[in-house]
């Protein structure tokens, strides 16, 4: 398939032939190969070699260094910048060839490090080309020291790097809020013959089970390789999608595509797996796909009478973020990540309240709060369940605090709620009593009672009749 | 079984009549005496190559079960049985599995193989063709132990490693002997490390060759080291029976306890075991 890819690229007039008679390759055919040079940085850049610092990041925070070195004349020094420089909040880059290596016939990427004080690297490896980042790598938390010391990132399989241009990257912010300098030497590809024992891993390595519906995508996460490597270490790396192939038990239920993402299509069980270079990775998705979800009821209100905060039927205002953290009792995770079907809902997990900010609505001449609420099957409701909304209203100076915020909360009792169904709320804004204005309103905030630890909301929007 | 104690005898280098052509060269680089002297061991007296699935050969193989003194003498952790879990012959190959489980009050369950009252025997050549487990606290051997003398016990009966390995050094095996005033911490040993690969990803052969005042110790084609009475302070204990041991220890003083990184279980596979004696063809 790559291989096919790549032959287009290179001589797309022959394929073209080909393709027109309708003939297969023939048997002598050869698949034009790119070099296979491993070196990326020794005594400097290898040719073709590019710097390309991330967006955000410190844009002079590498230099070739002179000075230092491992061996040979120069060496990669990064700059990790203090908190707060003006000048980028963190040193990341890639550093991609202008063509592309065959890296097949090597096992791992090598280099020797050092640093100014112990230091964890956040992220450092290779297969980042700011492109499909295809077969990423990335080795989390590298921890360097100030001696030189060689350091080893295994490729997850070398057979699919027959054409990668991103030969190295790293991301690594301040320590502790203070800068370091860290050197990094003789960077390259090497086939080391005594990196083994793969040990690949889906889901973290866990069998996951979850129930779940039709028309819903899920990406498999938790994508990583281990290889034993000679000094008896087990070295973990994430691993891009690309290096795995997924299988499903039940294509009928569920498929899963090349990048791991599933796609549920009926009623079933169907188990997702996959393997790295023929050994099979650790870890399942078992999915108990149910029927369709019952989307909530598309609003009908005409849109002159609405301001949409959230909702597929309106244009929204702009929502700086739907899962806002108050420290230190919140534990809600998820926001606007679910989809089903082309209709966005916002799934929350581990729920005990949330907060959603929104650009500064005026909603004075509004007379209702419209909310659609989902609790999932299998939550025990009981007498004094209950769900609260809070709207807050940032006042005249349109930020939070000044002074001039007014909080109103209204609860949503038990005899209101119910489980496996939406539940539609159209709440008189004069319910809440304490909201004195209502023309600077930022943000709406859900509380639930400890046992409806999950949630799933929709069409949130202010109307009037 | 043949007569044990049969003399072989001495032979100079000069061709390669050998099987192993690194020690001519071995022995050309680093021994000056003309007369220095290798037996050729090409009559075959025990060959185990494993062909029977099922139960390893009774004729040849008796088993140490439990925990023996100490872990063995060495603190090992696991507790050894015959079960077909831990030591079972499958498509050719011998296999000793170490588990972690808790068993008769130990935490890992493995196997040890001897030959003892079966097989013993002086001199020879001794090679076993295995692939090795790996892992931290993972401590496969294949070793020859001196026969019971009444009246003396270890390490004056002699002990003569041919492959020890330490799971956390996947490259490195070592060599070794022990004798009266060179055992444990103080035997005579040397590592052979491999290049670019390692012992667990693949089959290596693991031999010596034992004459009367050597032992050459062998992985593969390359002869990495050579023992002789000049080499031991002590007495040189290796002029009378030995019998062979293939084991799987997990933890010990020797590589330390596995940790959360070790993976199990862990499977220690031999291809065969063979001896040859030296059939007295003189090779000058």
């Amino acid at each position: 398939m790559m291989k096919t890819n790549l032959y287009k690229l290179i001589c797309t007039g022959i394929l073209i032939g080909f393709t027109a008679c309708e003939r297969p390759l023939s048997d002598d055919v050869e698949f034009a190969t790119y070099a296979s040079n491993g070196d990326v940085f020794l005594d400097g850049f290898t040719a073709g070699l590019n710097y390309f610092p991330f967006e955000g990041s410190k844009l002079d925070a590498f230099t070739v260094d002179s000075e230092v070195s491992y061996d040979g004349e120069a060496s990669m020094r990064i700059d990790v910048p203090n908190f707060g420089d003006p000048g980028g909040a963190y040193a990341g880059a890639v550093f991609p060839t202008n063509s592309p290596r065959d890296l097949s016939g090597y096992d791992a990427l090598t280099f020797w490090a050092k640093a100014t004080k112990a230091a964890t690297i956040n992220e450092i490896g290779f297969g980042n080309n700011f492109g499909e980042n295809k077969f990423l790598v990335t080795k989390t938390n590298l921890r360097i020291s100030t001696n030189w010391v060689k350091y080893i990132i295994p490729i997850p399989d070398p057979s699919k790097l027959i054409a990668e241009s991103g030969l190295f990257w790293y991301s690594e912010g301040p320590e502790d809020g203070d800068g370091y300098t860290f050197w990094v030497d003789e960077v390259q590809f090497e086939k080391l013959g005594t990196v083994a024992q793969p040990r690949p891993s889906i889901l973290n390595g866990e069998d996951v089970e979850q129930t779940t519906f039709t028309d819903i995508t899920i990406p498999v996460t938790g994508l990583t390789q281990t290889f034993n490597l000679a000094n008896g270490v087990n070295q973990t790396v994430n691993a891009a999608p690309g290096y795995f192939t997924f299988e499903t038990s039940n294509p009928g239920v569920a498929l899963v595509n090349e990048q791991g993402v599933v796609t549920t299509l009926n009623e079933g069980t169907a188990v997702i797996t996959a393997l790295v270079g023929g050994v099979r990775a650790a870890g399942s998705l078992t999915l108990n796909v149910g029927g369709a979800f019952e989307l909530a009821p598309t609003p009908t209100r005409p849109a002159a009478n609405v301001i949409s905060v959230y909702s597929d039927a309106y244009t929204n205002v702009n929502v700086d973020f739907y899962n806002g953290f108050f420290e230190p009792f919140q534990t809600t995770l998820g926001g606007d990540d679910l989809n089903i079907n082309g209709n966005s809902i916002i799934s929350y997990t581990d729920f005990n309240f949330v907060g959603i900010q929104f650009g500064r609505v005026n909603a004075s001449a509004m007379t209702g709060l419209h909310i659609d609420l989902y609790i999932p099957e299998g939550i025990n409701l009981n007498a004094s369940s209950f769900i609260d909304i809070e709207l807050q209203d940032y006042g005249s100076d349109a930020v939070t605090g000044g002074g001039d915020d007014t909080v109103s909360r209204i609860k949503i009792t038990a005899d209101r709620l119910q489980t496996g169904q939406w539940v539609t709320l159209d709440i008189p804004l004069s319910d809440f009593t304490a909201l004195t204005t209502r023309t600077n309103l930022g943000l709406i905030l859900f509380q639930g009672s400890a046992e409806i630890n999950e949630l799933l909301v929709d069409n949130i929007y202010f109307y009037t009749e | 079984m043949k007569d044990k104690k049969r003399f072989i005898p001495m032979l100079r280098v000069a061709k390669s009549k050998l099987a192993l052509l690194a020690v001519v060269f071995a022995f050309a680089a680093c021994d000056t005496s003309e007369e220095q002297t290798v037996a050729v061991f090409e009559d075959l007296i025990l060959e185990d190559n494993f062909d029977q699935d099922g139960a390893p050969d009774a004729s040849i193989w008796n088993y140490d079960i439990g925990t023996g003194q100490n872990g063995w003498g060495n603190n090992e952790l696991q507790y050894y049985t015959s079960r077909s879990e831990n030591v079972s012959v499958q498509n050719g190959y011998l296999l000793i599995t170490a588990r972690k489980e808790n068993f008769q009050g130990s935490g890992y369950t493995s196997a040890r193989l001897l030959t003892k009252g079966k097989f013993e025997n002086t001199y020879g050549r001794y090679e076993a063709r295995i692939k090795l487990p790996y892992g931290q606290g993972i401590w496969p051997a294949f070793w020859l132990l001196g026969s019971d003398i009444p009246g003396e016990i270890w390490p004056q009966i002699g002990e003569i490693d041919i492959m020890e390995y330490r799971g956390q050094e996947p490259t490195v095996v070592l060599g070794t002997v022990h004798g009266p005033g060179y055992s444990a911490g103080q035997s005579i040993s040397k590592r052979y490390e491999l290049q670019g690969d390692r012992f667990d990803t693949g089959f290596h052969i693991f031999g010596i060759e034992w004459g009367p005042e050597y032992i050459n110790f062998y992985v593969d084609d390359v002869l990495y080291n050579q023992i002789t009475p000049d080499d031991v302070p002590g007495e040189w204990v290796f002029n009378h029976d030995f019998y062979i041991i293939l084991n799987l220890a997990v933890g010990g003083s020797f590589v330390g306890s596995p940790n959360a990184e070790t993976v199990f279980p862990q499977t220690m596979l031999v291809d065969y075991v063979r001896v040859y004696e030296s059939n007295g063809q003189r090779n000058f």
